[in-house]
């Protein structure tokens, strides 16, 4: 359910919401070094609004093992598979 | 309200929110206002920290615009950053421009306890202490109870001392906070019965707490119980614990923040003072201009009715601990004040309301009137109204009002009003309990009732009111639904439509009574019917009903004398009863026996027939008060 492409659409404004940052161009390589306010107490209020979009639960050992936002896009697609 | 960690009595955020606050931000000439106006929906996490920051900018003129500022210092044995981040913009709904200062994580102690630590140089007004069961040896279970005892004195001692420490190295109150329940339990329901499991110890911290950890000035922050409302399944989230040491589920941050403010509010004096009422819709059930006394739906027997009672019993209880009621309502004055006067199950009274305003000017030229004529300013007033539109326009006139959100279910109001916390008290004084000097009375009694020896004791000590009259268009909704619903304590199991009970009220032949009680923990409304065909010498009873929840209380011998009392005026001899069996009302088979009347015979339907000889009948003594509204109506043909 739901393309690549869709689920970025989806996580676009949930890290323009929760960075305060106007227009986020989105590249599979973007980190918390890209953006000024990702730090780790605004990665975990990210991280559970992503939980609330996608109505699904990350583990922390997952989420440690997150280099890039792309990883997240493709687990998320794993996870809503 | 579905989602316990909403702030679901304030509307939902507007769908430009962000462009709004990046507006507030960038020019640095708009109204600062607008930043007051915007904090009061329901924000989330991200929200208030956008709000947060244009507060920050903005927070000049927003001192300037009335708001107190309040300057709080926390220490913490866990993360609460996402907290410090909430507060500044939740500041806003209460008054409060919070200024905060965090102690450097692990440093709880070192920051309170040393005097020139940055937390005491930053010269707090507030202190918040907010432990953790882990952070004061109450998080694994001390299953001896000697050891668990004096774990909890340890961890008060504990606290007591950072509280001591608040006051001699700063002038700041200290904000102590009860702990949440862990959501794991080691034996299960035996955890409330073992000393020394987490249960245990947690709880009896808390119950201490609340008794010794406040000095003078300080306050406690009740955790505890915000984690029971919103649910402790909710509250806690073991991942973001371990991964963050955060301490509660982020969805709670926001409730949190704002109890914190009510609290800083509540200290500079800013909580609300006054309660105004609408009258339609949200005192009763209907419009009273429209339907009449006898048509509005208030008290037991409809759900509709239920819930318009426990609003009014909340408005009373809140007027019993000092806050003023007013009534704002679009009404002829005359045709609003009818229920106060003559309604039954009305529980406030004309004398509870301080002001009363009745026409047809616009509700915020009222509510101005009301805040001058109490001399309070309209800051300190909540405005409930079950009318959107009515809702919407003082939310414009006057955002300063504060004006619940509260649907279209009267049932939610008194909780959603309390969830707001609007009346938010730090203690309760000598001038709050003159106020609330019928209270103070009741409990007197209450106090005086605690030991109770036998039945006559215990139904003295109900305080009970017994008050009965004829049948009536006030009554007639209620008399014909407890005729049609009535099934166990029922005689005959008669049914009538409300016409056929009307047409009862002015029947010379019919001798009718509709029977109420009262007691010390409320009004149970009507609960008894009663019909009697009057005849010369004997009057035949077609109809003795009452509900089962005043069962034993006596009620049916209260009832028995006015009937014989009226039987007699009238000049008859006998009373006669018949009890027609059904297949649920043998709980009364005997009811007439017991009621001192003999057997005459058994009727063709397997019934019984009794009769009650009048002249030798003596009234009992009652455990209640009797109080008959009428003088029995003397048979006109």
């Amino acid at each position: 359910m739901g393309s690549r492409e869709e689920t970025i659409e989806r996580l676009i404004p949930i890290m323009e919401d929760i960075f305060d940052e106007d227009s986020i161009t989105y590249s599979d390589a973007m980190t918390a070094a890209d953006i000024e306010e990702w730090d780790s107490l605004s990665n975990i209020r990210f991280v559970v609004a992503v939980e609330k979009e996608f109505g699904l639960r990350f583990t922390n050992s997952e989420i440690a093992s997150l280099d890039n936002v792309g990883q997240m896009v493709d687990l998320i697609l794993t996870k809503l598979d | 309200m579905a989602n316990p960690t909403e702030l679901s009595w304030l509307l939902p955020a507007p769908s430009d929110f962000r462009a709004c606050v990046k507006a507030l931000r960038k020019d640095g000439d708009s109204d600062a206002r607008q930043a007051v106006r915007l904090a009061n929906h329901a924000l989330d996490l991200s929200q208030l920290g956008q709000l947060g920051k244009a507060v920050k900018q903005r927070r000049d003129d927003l001192a300037k615009a009335g708001l107190r500022p309040a300057r709080l210092a926390i220490a913490a044995t866990h993360t609460l950053d996402l907290l410090v981040e909430a507060l500044p913009a939740s500041g806003l709904r209460h008054g409060v421009l919070i200024e905060t200062l965090q102690a450097d994580y692990g440093q709880t102690a070192q920051a309170v306890l040393d005097p020139a630590s940055p937390l005491n140089a930053f010269d707090p007004q507030f202190t918040l202490l907010a432990l953790d069961p882990q952070a004061l040896g109450l998080a694994q279970p001390i299953l001896e109870e000697s050891a668990a005892q004096q774990a909890v004195q340890s961890a008060i001692d504990y606290v007591v001392s950072l509280r001591d420490a608040v006051h001699a190295n700063s002038n700041a109150s200290a904000i102590l906070t009860t702990l949440p329940v862990p959501p794991v339990s080691l034996f299960g329901n035996f955890d409330a019965m073992q000393p020394g499991s987490v249960r245990w110890l947690v709880q009896r911290f808390n119950a201490q707490l609340a008794v010794h950890g406040a000095g003078p000035g300080d306050v406690l922050l009740d955790l505890a119980a915000l984690a029971e409302n919103v649910g402790l399944s909710i509250w806690h989230d073991a991942a973001r614990w371990h991964d963050a040491k955060l301490p509660f589920a982020l969805d709670c941050v926001p409730l949190v923040a704002d109890y914190v403010c009510r609290l800083l509010a509540a200290a500079r004096g800013l909580s609300r003072k006054c309660l105004v009422l609408d009258l339609d819709n949200t005192l009763w059930g209907g419009v009273i201009g429209d339907d009449g006394v006898d048509g509005i739906r208030l008290g037991q027997g409809s759900a509709d009715g239920e819930a318009f009672l426990s609003i009014q019993s909340h408005a009373r209880d809140l007027r019993q601990r000092g806050i003023i009621l007013a009534v704002c309502s679009k009404n002829e004055e005359d045709a609003a004040r009818i229920p106060f006067q003559q309604h039954d199950e009305m529980v406030l009274k004309e004398d509870d309301i301080a002001v009363f305003v009745a026409n047809w000017t616009d509700k915020a030229s009222n509510l101005r009137y009301i805040a001058k004529a109490l001399n309070i300013g309209t800051d300190a007033l909540v405005f409930l109204d079950d009318n959107p539109a009515e809702r919407e326009r003082v939310r414009q006139e006057l955002p300063e009002v504060a004006v619940p959100e509260v649907g279209k279910e009267p049932a939610d109001y008194v909780g959603l009003l309390a969830a707001a916390g609007y009346f938010e008290a730090l203690s309760f004084g000598e001038e709050d309990r003159q106020r609330a000097a019928m209270y103070a009375a009741n409990a007197q009694r209450a106090g005086a009732m605690t030991k109770i020896g036998n039945m006559e004791e215990y139904l003295r000590s109900l305080e009970m009111v017994c008050s009965m009259r004829p049948f009536d268009a006030l009554g007639r909704t209620r008399t014909a639904q407890l005729i049609n619903k009535s099934n166990q304590f029922n005689l005959t199991t008669r049914r009538y439509t409300e016409a056929q009970v009307s047409a009862m009220e002015g029947d010379p032949a019919k001798f009718t009574l509709q029977v109420r009680l009262v007691d010390r923990f409320g009004d149970n409304g009507m609960i008894s019917v009663i019909i009697f065909d009057r005849g010369a010498d004997e009057w035949h009873c077609d109809t003795w009903l009452m509900s089962c929840r005043v069962l034993g209380r006596r009620v049916e011998e209260a009832a028995l004398a006015q009937v014989a009392k009226a039987a007699v005026d009238a000049g008859a001899k006998r009373l006669i009863g018949d009890y027609l069996p059904t297949a649920k009302n043998a709980l009364v088979k005997d009811h007439f026996e017991k009621l001192g009347f003999a057997f005459v015979r058994t009727l063709d339907d397997g019934g019984t027939r009794w009769a009650l000889d009048l002249a030798g009948y003596t009234p009992p003594e009652l455990p209640m008060d009797i109080h008959v509204e009428f003088e029995p109506v003397e048979t006109a043909v």
